[in-house]
């Protein structure tokens, strides 16, 4: 593999060949529950409910998606979780910035303590909090509300925001600022000239990230949002499986209904994969 | 970058006395809406579920009878119950069996990645990403309908294979409901464990490998002798958050229950908080019990913790 490898060393070797299938084998066994989900949203479930599957959408149609689009619950349900993912993602961005900018450009009291403590709340699994978090909205009668499930979201993605923003802010040499307010600028004008446009694909990165958490978040939702006019996709899509269950399960739309609340999240994935996981083993690997 | 970016305006902040480092309120100021937000979300719900785990608080307490403390009695109570160390014992074994399970396979295709020619990696790496971007309750659902007992593909391929699965119900007795849900887990985490693992995989230079094959050691020593000690750092902090991980598969668990799986028979710690606290309005109870999962989790996110902390040094 090697840049100087000679030609010699190129001849097949068996044990190459070998890798390779396996390889190829364990692409196609992970692989195949997303092609299966895409492959019967496209089917009918006269197709699907045959004795023998049908492994290619020959047939296919998008009449399923057509199903769920005019069936009514899907658009509110997006529109839940476009309000509250919004929110959380702003206001997550906007304190997790000004935190990052406070732990990595100043060195004051108490900084190490909030670095710690942000990196233990980071940990806390929801379902240690959240029948705590049910009693708080519920006095606060914020339960079946898009304020009362952000405020959580926001706090539980905050931590990991900051950690993720911090580096990118240390990334950008003070010196530049520095340089900049030699040349005559102010430090807030050298700070938003210079620093801000630096680390906007930081910025894009965390927002992502904010983004992934709150679109995907069940189990805080599942306890906050109990209402079924304010449900959010993946409550919907749960109670899509449900209600088709008491039926015959129609898996044609269910596996639809996945794949709507799926890609999304796989292309916003995509972007952001990199750097989350440099974030989350950060100096484990080097480079 | 430490010394660098250190106090930057200690210096320059007032022309009349540079050299003196004067209490600066700016990063304080800074830090607020981000330790409001924490206290308001996650500081009161935590204190008062450690008020209310030493407090009876059930159904009567719900409707306007006050609360009385009784000590540790709720955990007394608690972990007295054969349920709850059922529930206990179950959730651990789980989440080491999964992650174990996990950490190998995500080694194994580590090395797979590392082994093959640049168009097979690029496949392999694609069909990991997919998997791992997929949101949990839309992979849920997916396995479901895998695993389905009357139409899932599962049974029908086993059934092809000759032998007879015909309408198995994957989900009705606890082994097998573990067995599905360990399949999901491992399908949904090996993706993280394995980009992370390939990451340390590629800072072992060819040159090293090389030598160390001139001079006679076989694949089975270089992995062990070479290839194994270099990635252990990235691999402990792998293995470290796939256990922390592997305690929180609420979403997974609640989904599999709903699609027909006996309760109390496959209940872990998450569902059975929620069981207590939603199903049953015993908050005393849900809380004693969180707070002994938050315990569980602060002990297992130490090391990871301190390493993240060394990192910001």
């Amino acid at each position: 593999m090697s840049s100087v490898a000679l030609p010699r060393r190129r001849r097949i070797r068996p044990a190459r060949v070998i890798t390779t299938v396996v390889a190829l084998l364990v692409a196609l066994i992970w692989v195949f529950p997303v092609y299966w989900m895409l492959n019967s949203s496209l089917l009918p479930n006269t197709v699907l409910t045959s004795t023998t599957p049908q492994f290619l959408p020959w047939g296919g149609s998008l009449a399923n998606f057509a199903a769920i689009f005019t069936q009514g619950t899907f658009w509110p349900a997006l529109g839940m979780s476009v309000a509250i993912t919004l929110t959380t993602v702003v206001f997550c961005l906007l304190f997790a910035f000004l935190a990052a900018l406070a732990i990595s450009r100043f060195r004051f009291r108490g900084r190490a303590s909030f670095v710690l403590a942000v990196l233990f709340i980071q940990m806390l699994p929801a379902e240690g909090l959240f029948i705590a978090q049910y009693k708080l909205m519920a006095s606060l009668n914020l339960l079946n509300n898009v304020l009362g499930v952000s405020i959580l979201y926001i706090a539980a993605v905050v931590p990991f925001t900051i950690w993720m923003l911090r580096g990118f802010v240390a990334g950008v040499p003070i010196e530049l600022e520095e340089a900049a307010m030699v040349d005559g600028l102010s430090r807030t004008q050298a700070f938003f000239r210079i620093t801000f446009p630096l680390l906007a694909p930081g910025l894009v990165a965390s927002g992502v990230y904010a983004f992934l958490q709150a679109w995907n978040e069940f189990t805080v939702a599942l306890v906050i949002l109990q209402a079924q006019e304010y449900q959010t996709l993946p409550l919907w899509l749960r109670g899509f499986v449900q209600a088709s269950a008491t039926r015959e399960t129609d898996w044609g739309q269910v596996m639809a209904a996945s794949t709507l609340v799926a890609v999304p999240v796989i292309v916003f994935f995509l972007i952001v994969q990199g750097k989350l996981t440099s974030g989350l083993v950060a100096g484990s690997v080097k480079g | 970058m430490t010394a660098v970016s250190a106090p930057p305006d200690a210096g320059r902040a007032s022309s009349g006395q540079p050299r003196r480092r004067r209490f600066n309120v700016a990063p304080y100021l800074l830090l607020i809406p981000a330790i409001a937000a924490l206290l308001v979300a996650l500081g009161y719900p935590l204190v008062w579920q450690f008020v209310t785990s030493l407090q009876k608080f059930g159904l009567a307490q719900q409707f306007g009878k006050p609360p009385e403390f009784v000590g540790l009695a709720n955990y007394v109570q608690l972990f007295g119950d054969r349920q709850t160390w059922a529930v206990v014992v179950r959730s651990i074994v789980f989440c080491l069996a999964n992650a174990a399970i996990t950490v190998v396979l995500g080694v194994l295709v580590a090395l797979l990645m590392n082994a093959v020619g640049k168009a097979t990696r690029l496949i392999l790496q694609v069909a990991m990403l997919l998997a791992w971007a997929m949101p949990v309750i839309a992979a849920m659902t997916i396995w479901i309908w895998v695993f389905d007992w009357r139409r899932g593909i599962v049974n029908w391929a086993l059934t092809q294979l000759g032998l007879d699965f015909t309408n198995h119900n994957w989900l009705e007795q606890p082994l097998s409901f573990y067995f599905v849900a360990t399949v999901i887990v491992v399908w949904m985490s090996v993706p993280f464990v394995a980009f992370s693992v390939y990451a340390g995989l590629t800072q072992i230079s060819d040159e090293v490998m090389e030598a160390a094959a001139l001079d006679g050691a076989s694949a089975r020593q270089r992995f062990f002798a070479i290839t194994l000690p270099m990635i252990r750092p990235v691999l402990m902090i792998v293995a470290l958050l796939q256990v922390i991980w592997d305690l929180r598969v609420f979403a997974q668990i609640k989904m599999l229950q709903d699609a027909g799986a006996p309760i109390a028979e496959t209940d872990l710690l998450g569902t059975y908080i929620y069981r207590l606290g939603v199903g049953s309005s015993d908050f005393a109870m849900a809380s004693a019990l969180s707070i002994f999962v938050l315990l569980l989790t602060v002990a297992l996110s130490f090391f990871y913790v301190m390493h993240l902390m060394k990192e910001d040094q």
